[in-house]
């Protein structure tokens, strides 16, 4: 298991916001990408899970193995918080509900619609669907945000126990996790230097 | 697949799903039109075929920016472009929860409507015919639509300019159809087409939404 990332150039819109991002990772390794607001962590996180098309560059990877998490916590105000999960594992093909309900302290909500939880509470939802989805690829968009100091603890923890048992991660935030297999990338050595037109209209898209 | 097919469909039935608001508006269409043409039997018998199928087509319309929209909008169509399905069956699976929601409820509402507009007895059973077969072709190009402007904030109006002109052929068949029936014609033709045009949506439908998501999720 493996992802190779080789002069990754992305766009957002018609602007280029990174340049030759280059980094490999094997199992067990967890890459924790920092910038400032703006630099492009979930452009490339994006990329990376296939939404959004690099604009040049390859890119090796399985996409049948990523479990991706955005901004939004993809959860469904309508339902239950079992609802929610058994739902995600029927997509991922998994049966591991009741377990992912207990490891993340659900099990007192399980029953409450998603309507009435707190931010952190659904954000904890939203992260428990990763462990859910059985996929050895993680690609999280600031996993930490609205999350108090124990559930940011039960996090990183997830997140090792998932790089320890072989999988690979790749997450954006800005706190200091701990996490001990952990390597950083700094998205703003990657910054394009000269101001590229990626007008897809000058490209000959059109 | 079924995971993403039972969830829709509990959705709908859910607080806030809109499951009523196609039927309801079904409901007031048709039962307005006597208020505004007149109390002529024979006038209305006329327009029966005609009315139910715009009726039903409407209402259809109403609920398609719901198919793509509320996941777009709380991350979970991103999670889904990620997840193991296939685009295509997630659009086939969304498109076939909508019909259950919309096309099967109106289809059922459309034979007592039939005779508040005091419908020939021998037009039932082609009305019942050319909506069950016709309305999965409104739900599947309406995916398409749906599709196609999932990016858009209240996308409704251009959602209903590009949806209308494809709906068109599914209407005159659907209606035809049932008005051949009244007249006393044999309505298999019009049906038979009608359920080729079903067929050409349902197959082809799901890879073209497919794609548009793609654009669109980008």
């Amino acid at each position: 298991m493996t992802i190779k990332a080789t002069n990754i150039c992305c766009s957002r819109g018609p602007r280029q916001v990174l340049q030759d991002v280059c980094f490999s990772l094997t199992s067990g390794d967890c890459l924790i990408l920092r910038g400032p607001n703006g630099v492009g962590k979930s452009t490339l996180l994006r990329v990376l899970a296939g939404l959004s098309q690099q604009s040049s560059g390859t890119l090796e990877l399985d996409h049948e193995e990523i479990a991706y998490s955005g901004h939004l916590d993809a959860v469904k105000f309508q339902l239950t918080i079992a609802e929610n999960l058994s739902f995600w594992a029927g997509v991922y093909g998994t049966d591991t509900t009741a377990q992912v309900i207990a490891h993340f302290g659900l099990n007192d909500l399980a029953d409450r619609y998603a309507a009435n939880l707190s931010a952190g509470q659904k954000r904890r939802l939203g992260l428990a669907r990763m462990t859910l989805s059985n996929r050895k690829i993680w690609l999280m968009d600031e996993p930490t945000t609205s999350l108090d100091a124990e559930h940011t603890g039960l996090i990183a923890q997830s997140i090792s126990d998932h790089c320890f048992a072989g999988g690979i991660a790749v997450l954006s935030t800005h706190l200091d996790l701990d996490i001990p297999s952990a390597k950083t990338l700094d998205l703003l050595q990657f910054i394009p230097t000269k101001d590229t037109n990626t007008s897809i209209f000058l490209q000959g898209s059109f | 697949m079924l995971a993403l097919f039972t969830r829709d469909l509990k959705l709908a039935f859910r607080s806030g799903g809109g499951f009523g608001l196609a039927l309801a508006f079904f409901l007031i269409v048709v039962m307005f039109v006597p208020f505004g043409v007149g109390s002529d039997l024979t006038l209305l018998a006329r327009i029966a075929p005609g009315i139910l199928w715009i009726g039903a087509l409407l209402a259809c319309l109403l609920s398609l920016d719901r198919i793509f929209q509320l996941d777009h909008e709380d991350g979970t169509l991103d999670v889904l472009a990620t997840s193991p399905l296939p685009l295509s069956g997630i659009t086939a699976a969304k498109a076939t929860a909508h019909w259950v929601t919309t096309g099967l409820p109106l289809t059922l509402a459309a034979i007592p409507l039939g005779y508040l507009l005091n419908l020939p007895e021998p037009a039932y059973i082609w009305l019942f015919a050319s909506l069950a077969i016709g309305t999965p072709a409104l739900s599947f190009i309406g995916a398409f639509g749906a599709a196609v402007t999932v990016g858009i904030k209240r996308g409704g109006l251009l959602l209903s300019l590009l949806v209308l002109p494809l709906y068109i052929p599914t209407l005159i068949f659907g209606a035809v159809s049932v008005t051949k029936s009244v007249d006393g014609l044999n309505p298999l033709p019009s049906l038979i087409l009608l359920a080729g045009l079903t067929l050409f949506s349902v197959v082809l439908m799901p890879f073209a939404s497919a794609l548009a998501l793609k654009a669109n999720l980008n």
